[in-house]
Parts: C-alpha cells; sequence; structure tokens
C-alpha cells in the first residue's frame, strides 16, 4: 500500500479544514501519516485518526518560523522514510515549508493542483490553467513527490478511525536561516468568514471608489455574507489582502455568490466560478462575468445596490 | 542596504494567454510588461536601500524580448538588472527556476532579498522559499509591512486570522504582498535615465547551474463550462429579480 505524507496545520483546537480535505484524499491513495504542525493536543491527534490518518508525525515550533526548521526535518525523513507522496495545500505555510522541502531534496514539485493520482511510474496531477477554461495534466516520474493542493479540491469528512500512533519530532537547529514568531494579531473579523460563508458578496474596480465598498459590506450584512474583493481593488488598495478571491487569493465555493462591478478577469473567475449560483451586476453589457452568470443584470452597482439592500432590510 | 529584488517580465495579462502547440508552454511576445505584484518589491527595494549607500540590483530569468519590462523597473529607480536568458532555460520549473536565480543572486553582495508571492502568469508561488533555502536565509513570507533595523529585518506577516510579527537577522529574503507599499510611477527622468542603465545578460554555463527534474505537461482538455442563464437590462426592478432569485435559493 502506497505511504502518504499530509501536512496538516492546527488551528486554535482543531486541524484546518484545508488539511482535513487533503486527508480525504490521501486515505483514497495509501495509508496516510499526518504531519501536524502546531501545539497538538489529543483531540487533535483523535480528530486526525477520525479523518484516516494512522499515525502522526507532531512538528511543534513554538515561536520559531516553521519553514526552514520543518523543511530540514522532514526532508531527513523523507530521505530515510520515502513515503510515495508528500501533500500540502496551497496555503501560507505549506508553500513556505514545500519549497524549502522540494529545494533541499533537490525535487520537483507540482503546485496548485486540483486533483493527484498515483500511478506506477509516477504522478499525475490536474491544473485548472488560463483562468480555469482548460484543465492540464502534469506528470513527473522523480519520487519523492510533492504536490500541493488548492483548497476546497476535495470533500473533507470523517470515516471514524482510531487514534493515531504520534511521534513527535525534534527540530534541527537551522543556524542563519532561523526566524522568529515574536507575536501574532487576530484582526477583528465581523460575521462569516470567506471560505466558509453560504453567500459571498463580492467588489471589484466597477464600484468607483474605496467608499462605494460600504454598499458591498451593507449588502453582506443583509445577507449574512461574507465580504470579497478582486485582486485590482486590493492592489488599489481599497480593501485588505484578507478579502482577495481569486487565483492568488482566495478560492471560494459558496451557495450564492454576487459580484458588483466585477468585469470577469480570468484571475477572479479561478477563485470563485465554482460557485453553486451567481449573480453578476455590471454596467458593461460584455463584461466576461456575464457569461458565467446564472442571473446577470446590466446596470448600476451605485443604483442596484442600494434598491437591493432597502428592499432586503423592509423584508 | 543592498538589496536585491526579484521580478519577472510576463506577456499583459489585459491580453488572452496563449500555449505553444506540442510543448504547451506560454507563448511568450517580444513586448512583455513587469509582472505588477513585482511593482510592489521593486517599491519595497527602493524605500530599504534609501539610506546612504544603498543599492538595488533587479534579479530577473527569461527571454529578454525588447526589456520593456526590465526597463519599467529601472526607470523606478532600481540600479541595474541581472538577466538570465538562455534557451534551455525554457519551460522551467520551479526548482530550476530557483536555482537560476540563488546563483544570480550570490554573484552580488547582498543584506536583502525581496520577491513578491507568486508570479501572475506562473504563480506556482513557492520560488522564493526555494530560493531562501539555496541561499541559506530565513524567508519572511506574505509581509504586508518591512522594517529593517542594524543588521536585523522585522516584518507583519500575512496569516489567515490576521498578522504575525515575525524577525530575523540579516541576511534574508522577504516576499511582499500588493500593498505592502504603494509603488511609485516612473518620472520622465527615470524613464530617460533607465534607457541608459546596465542590463547584464548571462547564461546558465555562467552561472553553473544544473536543470532541475524533468515535469511534462501530459494533455490539456477544456475544462467543463459553466452556461450563463438569465441576463437582463436595469430598469428601474433588477434588484427584484435578484430577490426572487435569493428566494428560490432558499438562502432568504
Amino acid at each position: 500500500m502506497a505511504s502518504i505524507w499530509v501536512l496538516v496545520e492546527q488551528d486554535g483546537d482543531k486541524p484546518t479544514t484545508l488539511g482535513l480535505e487533503l486527508l480525504a484524499k490521501a486515505r483514497e491513495l495509501g495509508e496516510v501519516t499526518a504531519l501536524l504542525l502546531g501545539p497538538g493536543s489529543d483531540q487533535v491527534f483523535a480528530t486526525l485518526g477520525e479523518h484516516g490518518a494512522t499515525s502522526v508525525i507532531h512538528l511543534d515550533t513554538g515561536d520559531r518560523l516553521p519553514s526552514a526548521p520543518v523543511a530540514a526535518v522532514l526532508a531527513e525523513r523523507v530521505a530515510s522514510d520515502s513515503p510515495d507522496l508528500v501533500l500540502f495545500g496551497q496555503a501560507y505555510n505549506d508553500r513556505d515549508i514545500a519549497g524549502r522541502l522540494a529545494a533541499r531534496l533537490g525535487v520537483g514539485l507540482l503546485s496548485n493542483a486540483i486533483d493527484v493520482r498515483l500511478g506506477d511510474d509516477g504522478v499525475e496531477t490536474d491544473h485548472e490553467i488560463l483562468g480555469g477554461t482548460r484543465i492540464a495534466t502534469a506528470r513527473t516520474s522523480q519520487a519523492p513527490f510533492i504536490v500541493l493542493v488548492r483548497p476546497k479540491s476535495f470533500v473533507a469528512g470523517s470515516v471514524g478511525g482510531d487514534a493515531p500512533a504520534v511521534e513527535k519530532l525534534d527540530l534541527p537547529d537551522v543556524g542563519s536561516a532561523e526566524a522568529r514568531v515574536e507575536g501574532s494579531h487576530i484582526e477583528e473579523r465581523e460575521g462569516p468568514q470567506l471560505g466558509e460563508a453560504s453567500i459571498v458578496v463580492s467588489g471589484g474596480r466597477g464600484l468607483g471608489s474605496p467608499e462605494a465598498y460600504q454598499l458591498v459590506e451593507d449588502l453582506g450584512k443583509q445577507l449574512k455574507a461574507a465580504t470579497g474583493a478582486t485582486r485590482a481593488i486590493v492592489d488599489a488598495g481599497w480593501v485588505p489582502y484578507s478579502k482577495q478571491v481569486g487565483q492568488t487569493g482566495k478560492t471560494v465555493k459558496p451557495d450564492v455568490y454576487i459580484a458588483c462591478g466585477i468585469s470577469g478577469a480570468m484571475q477572479h473567475l479561478v477563485g470563485m466560478k465554482d460557485s453553486k449560483t451567481i449573480i453578476a451586476i455590471n454596467k458593461d453589457a460584455d463584461a466576461p462575468i456575464f457569461s458565467i452568470a446564472d442571473l446577470g443584470v446590466v446596470g448600476d452597482v451605485h443604483k442596484v445596490l442600494p434598491k437591493l439592500i432597502e428592499t432586503l432590510q423592509a423584508r | 542596504m543592498k538589496v536585491v529584488v526579484c521580478m519577472k517580465q510576463i506577456p499583459d495579462p489585459a491580453t488572452p494567454y496563449r500555449l505553444e502547440e506540442g510543448t504547451n508552454w506560454l507563448i511568450r511576445p517580444e513586448e512583455q510588461i513587469l509582472d505588477d505584484t513585482d511593482r510592489y518589491g521593486v517599491e519595497m527595494g527602493l524605500q530599504l536601500a534609501q539610506d546612504g549607500d544603498g543599492t538595488v540590483t533587479l534579479v530577473s530569468m527569461g527571454p529578454a524580448g525588447n526589456g520593456q519590462g526590465i526597463r519599467q523597473a529601472l526607470a523606478m529607480g532600481a540600479d541595474k538588472a541581472i538577466l538570465v536568458v538562455d534557451d534551455s532555460l525554457r519551460g522551467s520549473e520551479a526548482l530550476t527556476t530557483a536555482r537560476v536565480l540563488s546563483a544570480a543572486i550570490q554573484r552580488e553582495d547582498f543584506d536583502l532579498v525581496i520577491a513578491g508571492t507568486e508570479s501572475t502568469d506562473g504563480y506556482s508561488g513557492v520560488v522564493p522559499q526555494m530560493i531562501a533555502e539555496l541561499l541559506g536565509v530565513p524567508a519572511l513570507t506574505y509581509a504586508t509591512r518591512v522594517e529593517t533595523g542594524e543588521g536585523s529585518v522585522k516584518i507583519h506577516r500575512q496569516t489567515l486570522a490576521g498578522y504575525d510579527v515575525v524577525s530575523s537577522d540579516l541576511p534574508a529574503l522577504v516576499t511582499v504582498t500588493a500593498g505592502v507599499v504603494e509603488p511609485r510611477y516612473p518620472t520622465f527622468k527615470g524613464i530617460m535615465d533607465a534607457k541608459k542603465k546596465p542590463i547584464e545578460q548571462v547564461t546558465l554555463a555562467d552561472l553553473g547551474v544544473e536543470r532541475g527534474p524533468e515535469q511534462t505537461v501530459a494533455s490539456i482538455v477544456d475544462a467543463a463550462e459553466r452556461v450563463s442563464g438569465q441576463k437582463l437590462e436595469d430598469d428601474g426592478e433588477a434588484h427584484l429579480a435578484i430577490v426572487s432569485l435569493l428566494e428560490q435559493r432558499k438562502v432568504i
């Protein structure tokens, strides 16, 4: 049976959803070892077991920036244990660790995958390219295989496995590559989170000004929705990066996505085109967003949104 | 402070990207632009290098084309550029790119390497981390704010919940998010000066770098197309159609 290693990051007292998604795929492919990044707890280990991990390698980095020491210790273990596949998510710490690990091992990695298959002579991964209009299948035959998977590619689910065996690794000194985490700041976040909300309201350059983003916030509040943004208005400094939906931001698949003043650049579509229902409001009748919208309103967001908000308020 | 900024010339994202038949590599036109995400790195580098005898050196890899993208960054104020051009680098994956860039960086005396978090055209999102590993320096990533002190650097590192304050000694590598600083527009003088600034072209052999492992694109197929639904002009009542659809979907 193939041996699959999966990086799972801990968030509070549970594994991240992304980590659990990866476990769901990994257990289809073989026997699963979770590489837990975080302080760990019996509850977290049990959850990893329930989601299919039969063993856990525990990596507790404390106040050290994880990438260098974790990549160093994993490089040793990958060399000695030869797992068939090491899976990461397309996420901050995952990217940092996977990049350093691949460079250390002198192997390539496959990034932004949406599916992964193990064959007799290598690994095959699927990737959305050209704004998600095409699917490219990449193949590599030099082990060990390191693959980074985009969030929401797989569905997390418990299979009721037993508590896994846990091995805690000592992290090595990395000398000049060391960095310290001096503190964590939690930004005040109101309402539902982008990755989990069932409704997402997003704004783009068609809003015309940073002040007009308030319309997106107001509609979001009425619908108990998370609010997002295009890269254009994030780059313009209207809203923080954490709201960015798209290729270089977050991937969302809500029940309803409402795009306000968004033309539909490839970069944005990749992050939201799999929403169940898409509603778009845009002045330009030829905007690409309309080609994927279930309901397209050709109109001015400054006129449509206030009426929509008012109507919802009155209900 | 001696700063090296990694940057990339890319086909204008406003034009449709096309793939070469057979290899499925991205077709790179003669005229490429500075990747928008790199403007933040260049600006950050210029600000940090302001003190005393600071320098900003650009390092890039890929076909030179007419060099417009590199001139854009030089016009912002960078001092010089090193461009690795080699036909055998076509279709390079992330590790080869990182080996090439780190070898080019090592030819320079540097305190800080700055890169964007990922390129707009390839977006593997791991090249800077690989470069840091190859250089043996920390990678302080996804910075929304960067400060340097005596022999040290401190950043605000973007997290899902907010940010972490992360610090290390120099030399180090930092990746910056869009919005970390406001990139300047080149002045007329900057554009004129850029024409005289040196762009050193080096080859793979000059750097003594080996290509990384082969990855091939086995096939490309069309993704399942999403069919569009109703499209209507706003006649002052379009919001009611939205409300009605939200009701149908049972989300209100």
